[in-house]
């Protein structure tokens, strides 16, 4: 058994970056094969192949940071929903396109914030880790954004289904922003603003882009903070005992 | 073609400086920046390229079967029109 309570706060603050790519590249492959056209179906596929490669860099780095006593499967494979470390929005459901479209245009503009203060971190592996992905994620934040707009402001059916997933979604988002324990220690050593340092560049980024697609901005009535805690919704479970599955039928396996 | 389809663009592609634009294959999009993006993600994903065009393909035109003997056979027996006569120097590449 691991003794996951020998993780410090620094390992920590990595597991809420790295988990967010890892949960939203596994739900993203579900879509291969099942893209609206061939096209697409290959864009979302990029995406997820760009979001698992960015956090197998963070788990390699904190299977080298824990001086080999984790391995980089063992952050995804043996770790139950209650500590991973993902905010709540990616582990929402794929629903139908507009809903994954939706999600990742909420997650892409933070996401991007986050890389471009990452990228200044006194940590140099992570300050590289992020150098390396914001060039993906540029293009992420650029395709999610032009397709709200395409849809939001598109016709009244895809408008409909557009602001059902905006209005189910945004509220998650805050979720971001909530400081922990690790977020503060980030900060305080260098390693990373805290998220609500660019709070409020991303409402000003996400509200203008939905405002472009004619789309209204839900208020948020009842924050919903909890993801990077680790309290989770039960949709994670599913997802990570798909994850993990093969992991646990036949541990240790190769091939 | 039916309403629900979206157009087709024809994808040309530069490898790498100094050469040309090569056609690649097509794409299916709405309009000219998802043409655009379609083509990155289609043609681009292995390092294919460092420069895109994407051109309608109903904006193609094209020579027709019929007039590949008047097109084409003139020039079989004009040899005299390639350079080949010439010897170049080892240090220029891709003429």
């Amino acid at each position: 058994m691991k003794n996951w309570d020998s993780l410090n706060l620094f390992h920590h603050y990595v597991l809420e970056i790295a988990d967010n790519t890892l949960i939203l590249g596994q739900q993203l492959c579900e879509w291969c094969g099942h893209g609206p056209i061939l096209e697409q179906d290959i864009a979302l596929s990029n995406i997820a192949l760009d979001l698992l490669g960015q956090s197998r860099l963070y788990y390699q780095y904190l299977s080298e940071s824990t001086g080999g006593n984790f391995k980089e499967d063992d952050f995804l494979m043996y770790r139950d929903a209650r500590k991973y470390r993902n905010s709540l929005l990616v582990e929402m459901p794929n629903g139908n396109w507009g809903t994954t479209i939706t999600r990742q245009f909420l997650f892409d503009q933070f996401h991007i914030l986050l890389l471009q203060k990452l990228s200044e971190s006194s940590d140099q592996r992570l300050a590289e880790i992020a150098v390396k992905s914001i060039k993906e994620v540029k293009y992420h934040q650029r395709f999610s954004a032009e397709w709200v707009i395409r849809l939001g402001d598109g016709t009244q059916e895809s408008h409909v289904i557009m602001q059902d997933s905006v209005d189910e979604l945004y509220k998650y988002t805050c979720d971001f922003f909530v400081s922990t324990e690790a977020d503060q220690y980030a900060a305080s050593n260098g390693i990373c603003a805290i998220p609500t340092e660019f709070e409020q560049l991303y409402y000003a980024n996400v509200n203008g882009i939905l405002q472009e697609a004619t789309l209204k901005i839900p208020e948020i009535k009842k924050p919903i903070y909890s993801g990077k805690k680790g309290y989770h919704t039960e949709k994670l479970g599913y997802i990570l005992a798909e994850l993990q599955y093969m992991e646990n039928m036949y541990p240790n396996c190769e091939w | 073609m039916s309403a629900k389809e979206w157009p087709l663009w024809e994808v040309f592609i530069r490898s790498k400086n100094g050469l040309h634009h090569r056609h690649a294959g097509s794409v299916h999009a709405a309009d000219a920046q998802m043409a655009l993006e379609n083509a990155r993600d289609i043609y681009t994903r292995r390092q294919e390229g460092i420069s895109l065009w994407v051109v309608p393909s109903k904006e193609i035109v094209a020579s027709s079967p019929e007039d590949k003997e008047a097109f084409f056979e003139p020039a079989v027996d004009k040899i005299y029109r390639h350079p080949t006569f010439y010897v170049l120097p080892d240090e220029v590449n891709n003429m």
